[in-house]
């Protein structure tokens, strides 16, 4: 076992990573562009899953397809971003965004404790689960261990397709270009004709529908449970601040670091496994204090 | 999120409202010198204080005792409320935190006035309630606490415990292990990181010891409290194949935990111990595989073999299931443990008070090896105000009428023998144990 610890340990952290990644990469987003720390973006993680565990559980007693349910963890997740996502950006947001940072964070808190209550009203508090992805994927055995193919290779394809298109999408996309331009300098972008209150709008949208996809994709691996969006909006706040707050590739490599050290502390010294992803964070922002990719400048993405 | 605001000025409407209830109690302090004492007559109402989990990842426990104890408050009004007094239910979220917790339970106490507090679930709660109980001279039944060191670390004269502790809900699944499962020669442990899943694993490891010294400890995982993903640690086990892996973890985690397990079938190489198994029976379904030793923190079980022909207990579970949906799990027993200690109490203390209704020293003397019966086998309140209480194990089967697994080859354990003597700490108590004390049988019921 200690020969091939670390390949384990490696599986494991990967599949972790990934959907880390996936909830970190919406909050850095909006960050960068907008500027706001969305506390309210682990509510829609929690309501993303919730979301796709209610209509996937549907769609199985319904007797459809059960590979119905991956198109599903798609659907879901933008249909949560847009609705919840696009409703917070253009009822509150849009009218802080001249407001003071501390009074934006408090805007998006009580957004979060908000929802956190709306989700208890609507799904009560017994846990929710719906593995149906999980289970048609089926195991595969890696050095004499069961895994998920789910969780070894679909999230991490998963994770990798979203940060290959969201960088495509940046880079070679008109309304790529706007986003980036509105990042550099917002008066600018406005004065040569882009519609910077749009941009705001899309790009919350985008960063929510991540926040509900990460929900989504965890769906099948774990159970839904009251205070699920607290943790994950702490952790990936973690993983966004490791990086940089803003930084999208860092956020991916910022995962990775975090999940891997997690699953080798399970192996190593399980008494440090709590404590490792924020024990990374504060050893990183220690030797460098705007993240492992932050710089002092304007550009943010 | 640690924002904190601290208020330093009396709002103009609060400091009304404080001057005005000081003249009243000025006037009411006046009227009262001037009549006749009336203490022992009986009040209009009875107010009861229930301090339960309404949000967190400990409302899975919280809010079916919630709805056990509406429900018990209103059959217990329809039968004439306690000794004739309608009961009134006030409750506090122990989710809300401990510093909101504290400041309304004192409010409850000693603004609302409460003739009882029913408090806590959390063990670090209850560690902040009981001292607090005792400082405003409160009467407080612990109706859910996990702990043993309460009761055995400090003396109370408030403070009584109407279930019994985590010591025998320990002994009794190692005791049923030791005995279905005589040759396992290794063990893995992966509970909650917070201190019942510390504490738990303290009193099962030590007394191990003393019952099989050979057996090795392979594994000693304290993932985070409410984690969302065991794969690291699944991964791990599947690795070491422990004869034997015991979790006491509840809720969210335990269900998780048990769904990644069996996915990647670490069920068929181990023997899976779940120390609080009972109350995730119906949520887990078909997950949960067959052959799973399953405690439940009591004698607690919808199906209690000795108990599961008796009208009064099937009525209880069939209301219940119809009010909430689902089949009472143990911490709904415990609550109605809590009212049934109280209806009891204050019938002796009727009794010995010669009919009257008695002031809170009676009540608490009447305490004092009070018998009293929930939905298992009777309790009694020990000197010590600790409950003694009888405790159920039992292995996963097949159902065919439930769409769960149900529990076969019950073993039903008398309490006195698995708790800490009195004025006994349990840890000492069980690091003397000798080699055979815990080759225990107790009262088996549905064997094959």
């Amino acid at each position: 076992m200690s020969m091939n610890f670390a390949a384990l340990a490696l599986l494991d952290g990967v599949a972790y990573a990934a959907l880390l990644f996936l909830v970190a990469v919406g909050l850095t987003l909006i960050f960068g562009v907008l500027g706001i720390l969305n506390i309210a973006h682990g509510s829609l993680y929690a309501i993303g899953a919730y979301v796709t565990a209610t209509a996937g559980q549907w769609l199985v007693d319904q007797g459809y397809n059960p590979w119905l349910t991956f198109p599903l963890l798609i659907v879901a997740a933008v249909a949560v971003g847009v609705i919840l996502g696009g409703s917070i950006e253009k009822l509150l947001l849009a009218r802080i965004y001249s407001k003071e940072p501390i009074l934006q964070l408090l805007v998006t808190f009580a957004v979060f404790m908000i929802l956190e209550n709306l989700q208890r009203m609507i799904w009560g508090v017994q846990p929710y689960f719906m593995s149906t992805p999980l289970t048609l994927l089926g195991n595969v055995s890696v050095l004499g261990i069961n895994y998920t193919i789910y969780q070894v290779l679909f999230l991490p394809l998963a994770a990798i397709a979203v940060l290959v298109s969201l960088r495509y999408f940046l880079r070679h996309t008109s309304m790529g270009a706007q986003i980036l331009a509105v990042t550099e300098d917002r008066e600018a972008a406005t004065a040569i004709g882009i519609n910077a209150t749009r941009v705001y709008l899309m790009t919350f949208v985008i960063g929510a529908s991540f926040a509900a996809l990460g929900g989504a994709l965890a769906t099948p691996t774990t159970s839904l449970v009251t205070g699920m969006g607290a943790n994950m909006i702490v952790l990936s706040f973690a993983v966004a601040a490791t990086a940089g707050l803003g930084q999208i590739e860092g956020a991916a490599i910022s995962a990775l670091m975090i999940g891997i050290a997690r699953s080798f502390a399970v192996y190593l010294s399980p008494e440090l496994e709590v404590i490792t992803p924020y024990l990374i964070m504060v050893l990183v922002l220690l030797v460098r204090p705007s993240g492992l990719f932050g710089r002092e400048t304007v550009r943010k993405i | 999120m640690p924002i904190r605001f601290r208020q330093t000025h009396l709002s103009r409407p609060a400091f009304a409202a404080a001057a005005t209830a000081a003249m009243v109690s000025v006037v009411a302090a006046a009227g009262l010198t001037a009549g006749p004492a009336a203490a022992q007559d009986k009040p209009a109402e009875f107010k009861i204080g229930i301090t339960t989990y309404s949000s967190g990842s400990a409302s899975v426990f919280g809010v079916p005792a919630r709805q056990a104890a509406e429900m018990l408050a209103e059959q217990l009004n329809a039968r004439g409320g306690l000794e004739g007094v309608p009961v009134k239910l006030h409750f506090i979220d122990e989710g809300a935190g401990l510093e909101t917790l504290l400041t309304e339970y004192r409010r409850l106490v000693e603004d609302v006035g409460v003739d009882v507090m029913f408090a806590s679930i959390s063990s670090g709660v209850c560690n902040k309630i009981a001292p607090l109980a005792e400082d405003l001279e409160a009467l407080n039944l612990m109706w859910d606490c996990g702990t043993q060191r309460i009761l055995e670390d400090d003396d109370y004269h408030y403070v009584f415990r109407t279930q019994a502790n985590a010591t025998p809900e320990m002994l009794a699944p190692l005791a049923y292990l030791l005995k279905e499962k005589p040759d396992f020669k290794t063990i893995a442990v992966v509970n909650q990181d917070y201190a019942f899943g510390r504490d738990s694993w303290e009193l099962f490891s030590t007394a191990l010891k003393t019952q099989r010294p050979d057996v090795e400890v392979v594994a000693e995982l304290f993932p985070a409290f409410g984690a969302a993903d065991f794969s690291a640690e699944v991964s791990r086990l599947q690795a070491l194949k422990p004869d034997v892996i015991l979790t006491t973890s509840w809720g969210g985690d335990l269900d998780t935990f048990v769904r990644q397990a069996e996915q990647r079938g670490l069920f068929e190489q181990s023997t899976f111990v779940l120390g609080l198994g009972e109350s995730s029976l119906q949520r887990l379904g078909d997950t949960l595989p067959e052959g799973v030793i399953i405690a439940a923190r009591g004698d607690h079980y919808f199906q209690h073999p000795e108990r599961r022909d008796d009208p009064d207990f099937i009525k209880f579970n069939e209301d219940f299931k119809a009010k909430s949906g689902e089949y009472p799990i143990y911490s709904v027993y415990h609550m109605a443990q809590a009212f049934a200690a109280l209806e009891a109490v204050y019938k002796k203390a009727m009794a010995a008070n010669g009919g009257t209704w008695p002031d809170q020293e009676q009540i608490i003397a009447a305490m004092d090896g009070l018998e009293y019966q929930g939905f298992g086998r009777p309790l009694s309140i020990r000197e010590d105000g600790q409950a003694i209480e009888a405790q159920l194990v039992g292995t996963t089967a097949k159902s065919d009428a439930y769409p769960f697994k149900i529990l076969k080859n019950i073993a039903v354990y008398d309490g006195a023998e698995l708790m800490a003597p009195l004025g006994e700490e349990s840890l000492d108590w069980i690091a003397a144990f000798g080699p055979e004390k815990l080759a225990l049988t107790g009262d088996r019921y549905d064997t094959e």
